[in-house]
């Protein structure tokens, strides 16, 4: 019998697995992916907010506020790139500086350090920002992350310390026997004390399998252009416009790989599961985006991509337990600022809504560190030099744009999270995340993905079953 | 009259040919020879691979040493799908002798050792 | 550490013509660095055949083409490591490769060639809209697969981009069993030569539909259709002019772009082109580093990467036995109308060998027209071009003795007929 079980390994789900597998409990977690952390969690701005933006008084405000003050040790214990360096909020017009400072009143509200800035000083920090500033908000704790190690990370600790995890496993029915939930997928079920609903754009759906619900999740798309990393210092920090309604607004941000985001658009989607994007919606992004740093070079973007935020119909996360049992706990309508929200939401989670109903004893054992991960550029010369000693692959560049060896690829398929898939294993190495996007490595990829798990490479996916490269072998060859 | 754009080299001239064979807008004399045979006895030089018995170079890449009547195109790529060459190959190893009876051979174009 | 008088990064074509040049010349230590485990760079893959015909008069496919320069890279035993990818070129040259068998090594090099290619244009940087599913490659990457290891990536294709990768691949694919569905091209002009339309194309039936381009990309795991229209002169789509095509396959042929992430950091500057701005030698902004082939402009024919290579050989030579002076009257080049861009943008012409050759395309197809090249009012030359076209490189050599030093620039621009 399983004592919890999450459904959903994204951000959330991943850091609840990680909490609960410091107790003395049998964790599972579901996820219909072919990979954790490959829907919300890996299509989003990857920023650690400051807390300024979200109503006081809310569980954004709050989950946000703490949140965003685990993640230094978050990214200590996980091995996760993490910078805080500090988001300023825009004000293009002489009439947006009152909302400046209502938003600088809302930040103390919040408990979050902000300063307001002249136009002089903006300039200092930021030179290419558009002539036209006006003011803006300095929030010094924002931060960006690598949000594809985080939740790979959080989930492989997880693991690591005892967490079941199991991948391309959609949930289609929940059925509450006795004292126990069944949850049926399309090949399997599995009987749990508790079930925790994490399921991101997902979770009414999956919460209306046990109770009537009396809200929903909406899918918000939101688009970005990703630069290439070809210069340092095109901005510094992350830069807002002032927030509206939509949402934060389209941003401008250095990634933890030196690479630039900008993004993301804010636009219903009927189709929870349509992440394409358009041109219109991009050449708004575009635009917008020009308008506060007007020397973007767009004709360095290396690709586009969207992602769905789970956008609740009450405004607010939803994390509680369902109305009918308290062994069902929802945690629903993780919109931004969820990434940064995540770590406090596990540990209230946890902490208050599991308590209730399962005895938690600590497992002596517990590790909260990852094995940590061999960063090459920050290694001497003499002890790369050691490295490609002891193991040859080390020397041995793969993919050529973002400088990544086959030792690298070889130690991620040695984890215990591994990927399964050539956008999984990109996402954890950045092996063609590049210019030229795979265009000379990916065969290499798919060849190393291929002998780890010793299967052809015509079974290789790109992401997801079905979406294999190598379909057809010519001349009637066997592939090998 | 006839309008042509040789591709015997990637020059790719536009050629006329009139009803008694009399070729012009051809650089040099090989345009006139391919547009009588363009319409004539149209050929085409046939480049491939060819399967091996390596799994570290599965192909090996070969064409056909003189051009091939168009027709044979696809009987020829039938014939060069059915053969597996042995390691080592060098340039110019005939892989299949006269092609479909076409009297051309299948060479390699490569060098490959192992 | 190990110097080096002359370190050429990549063993493709390029870098093995510049080697055997600058060997020819006399310089002997020389080093070529190449990331693949053979030399030949891309014409590995390019199987088909064209190749050499300006530089051996005979037509070679790319292997044997590539071949023959390896064959004497290793007759004149001019040293090269494989599997070993360059991580950095510093300003005073210090060039850092990573391998397997040596492990990370630094080489002082007393002059540089940047030969590194060109990468294709993604599909995430032309922003193709709609989903991202597995199945849409670049034409490059498809004859990889398809050449190099034996795979078809798909059996119903569809192809963006008129490029010659393009086309070759419609070939290529529909011989090995697939079905072509079309080409779309942005343009309404081929940006592929016009001998590739007509054997990659109109052999095989495949219709080419100019001025269109893919309106959405669709399929969740795997592609499933792809809907093409046409485009106004301003490239926005015509509506009504849809055509859906049920493929399980996108190419895509738009463009290459020189790979200068090595120098991108170093004190040079760049062109239209996107490779660095060259002299009559081939040196960039850097004295002592070059830069020649696809990585400096992205060429027509491997034969003029070889020729360019070739120059960039010499000019590494002249550099290391100290005549390359930077001294006396300076010319840059300006591309004026019609022109997308000349090589080299500057001319030191005390430096510069009897001849001086310049590169350039045009930015559209062209009928009836006369190219100038002029120094204020000295004309160097005056070339009529019944018919031109953006796809093809034009070369053009001239003698040293029509250069007047009277002006401190060179315009070259299409004046067309009236």
């Amino acid at each position: 019998m399983i004592d919890v079980l999450i459904i959903g390994a994204g951000i959330t789900g991943s850091l609840i697995a990680r909490k609960l597998s410091s107790y003395n409990l049998n964790v599972h977690v579901l996820d219909k992916e072919n990979d954790v952390g490959n829907v919300t969690s890996m299509a989003n701005s990857a920023i650690v907010h400051s807390g300024y933006d979200p109503v006081p008084g809310t569980k954004k405000a709050k989950f946000n506020v703490l949140g965003n003050s685990m993640y230094p040790k978050l990214c200590e214990e996980l091995d996760v790139h993490f910078k805080m360096i500090g988001s300023l909020t825009v004000a293009l017009y002489e009439e947006q500086l009152k909302l400046l400072e209502n938003l600088a009143e809302r930040s103390k509200e919040n408990g979050v350090k902000v300063k307001l800035l002249s136009a002089d000083e903006v300039r200092k920090l930021e030179p290419n920002i558009s002539s036209e500033v006006k003011g803006a908000l300095l929030a010094p704790t924002a931060g960006i992350v690598n949000p594809f190690t985080l939740t790979v990370h959080a989930m492989e600790n997880a693991v690591d310390n005892g967490v079941c995890l199991h991948l391309n496993e959609e949930v289609i029915k929940i059925v509450k026997n006795g004292n126990f939930y069944n949850v049926v997928t399309k090949s399997n079920s599995y009987q749990a004390k508790v079930v925790i609903n994490a399921a991101g754009v997902h979770s009414d759906q999956i919460h209306a399998m046990v109770e009537p619900i009396d809200y929903q999740i909406t899918a918000r798309k939101g688009e970005y252009f990703v630069l290439d990393h070809y210069k340092e210092g095109l901005v510094n920090h992350v830069i807002f416009p002032l927030p509206s309604e939509k949402g934060k607004g389209i941003l401008v941000s250095p990634t933890t790989s030196g690479n630039y985001i900008v993004g993301p658009s804010s636009e219903i989607n009927d189709d929870r599961e349509d992440v394409s994007t358009d041109k219109l919606t991009l050449d708004e992004v575009k635009r917008q985006a020009l308008d506060m740093v007007p020397s973007i070079p767009f004709n360095q973007a290396i690709r586009t991509f969207s992602g769905n935020r789970p956008t609740p119909s009450t405004h607010d996360f939803i994390i509680d337990f369902a109305k009918c049992d308290k062994h069902f706990i929802n945690v629903s309508g993780i919109e931004s600022p969820g990434l940064v929200s995540s770590p406090a939401i596990a540990e209230y989670v946890v902490n208050e809504l599991v308590s209730q109903v399962l005895t938690l004893t600590k497992k002596e054992s517990f590790n909260p560190y990852v094995r940590k991960r061999i960063d090459l550029a920050k290694l001497s010369y003499k002890e790369r030099n050691e490295l490609i000693k002891k193991d040859p692959n080390f020397g041995y560049v793969v993919c050529n744009c973002e400088k990544v060896t086959l030792g690298e690829i070889l130690d991620e398929l040695s984890r215990s999270v591994p990927p399964r898939s050539v956008k999984a294993l990109k996402k954890r190495t950045r092996a063609g995340f590049g210019k030229c996007q795979g265009g000379f490595c990916q065969p290499l990829v798919i060849k190393a993905l291929a002998k780890h798990f010793d299967i052809p490479c015509s079974e290789v996916p790109l992401d997801g079953p079905g979406s294999e490269i190598c379909k057809f072998v010519t001349k009637g060859g066997n592939d090998k | 009259m006839k309008e042509l754009i040789c591709i015997t080299c990637p020059r790719g001239c536009h050629l006329k040919v009139d009803d008694n064979m009399n070729v012009t807008g051809n650089f040099c004399p090989r345009g006139a020879k391919y547009a009588v045979n363009e319409l004539t006895h149209p050929v085409r030089t046939l480049t491939s691979t060819i399967k091996t018995n390596s799994e570290l170079n599965p192909r090996c890449p070969v064409k056909s040493k003189e051009p091939l009547p168009k027709e044979l195109i696809f009987k020829a790529m039938d014939e060069i799908n059915k053969v597996v060459v042995k390691l080592p190959i060098n340039i110019g190893d005939i892989v299949i002798k006269n092609v479909c009876g076409s009297g051309v051979d299948i060479v390699a174009t490569k060098k490959i050792d192992k | 550490m190990i110097e080096k008088d002359l370190v050429i990064i990549g063993g493709g074509s390029a870098g093995m013509a510049s080697a055997l040049e600058a060997h020819n010349q006399g310089i002997k230590s020389i080093l070529i660095l190449e990331k693949n485990p053979y030399l030949g760079g891309i014409l590995n893959q390019c199987i088909h055949n064209g190749f050499g015909l300006h530089e051996f008069n005979e037509e070679l496919t790319g292997p044997e083409f590539m071949t023959r320069f390896s064959d004497l890279i290793e007759k004149n035993k001019i040293e090269y490591r494989l599997l070993s990818n360059v991580l950095s070129i510093s300003e005073d040259k210090v060039v850092t490769y990573s391998n397997s068998y040596e492990g990370l090594v630094e080489i002082k090099a007393k002059a540089i060639i940047l030969a590194t290619g060109c990468y294709e244009r993604s599909p995430g940087a032309i922003q193709i809209p709609g989903t991202r599913p597995s199945g849409v490659y670049t034409a490059g990457q498809a004859q990889l697969y398809l050449n190099c290891y034996g795979y078809l990536v798909g059996k119903r294709v569809f192809i963006l981009g008129s490029g010659d990768i393009g086309l070759i691949m419609a070939r290529r694919m529909t011989l090995e069993g697939a079905k072509v569905l079309g080409v779309a091209e942005l343009m309404p002009y081929s940006a592929g030569l016009n001998r590739n339309i007509v054997q990659c194309l109109k052999d095989f039936d495949i219709p080419l539909y100019l001025s269109h381009t893919v309106k959405e990309v669709k399929g969740k795991e795997q592609l499933s259709k792809v809907v093409i229209a046409k485009v106004d002169e301003k490239f926005n789509f015509i509506p009504g002019t849809e055509i859906e095509f049920d493929a399980d396959t996108l190419l895509l042929s738009v463009g290459l772009i020189p790979n200068c992430d090595l120098i991108s950091k170093l004190d040079i500057s760049f062109s239209k082109t996107r490779g660095a701005n060259v002299t009559q030698d081939m040196e960039t902004d850097v004295p002592g580093i070059f830069s020649a082939g696809n990585v400096l402009h992205v060429h027509d024919l491997v034969d003029y990467v070889v020729s360019e290579a070739k120059e960039a050989g010499r000019g590494a030579a002249k550099y290391l036995n100290g005549k390359l002076t930077h001294k006396g009257h300076v010319y840059s080049l300006k591309p004026g109308y019609g022109i997308g861009y000349v090589v080299p943008q500057r001319i030191f012409i005390e430096d510069a060998g009897e001849q001086i050759i310049l590169k350039f395309r045009v930015t559209r197809p062209f009928k009836d027209i006369n190219i100038f090249i002029k120094e204020n009012d000295n004309l160097i030359k005056k070339i009529f071009k019944p018919a031109i076209i953006p796809s093809e490189m034009e070369i053009v050599k001239l003698d040293k003795s029509l250069f007047k030093s009277l002006d401190n620039t060179i315009d070259v621009y299409v004046e067309e007929k009236k």
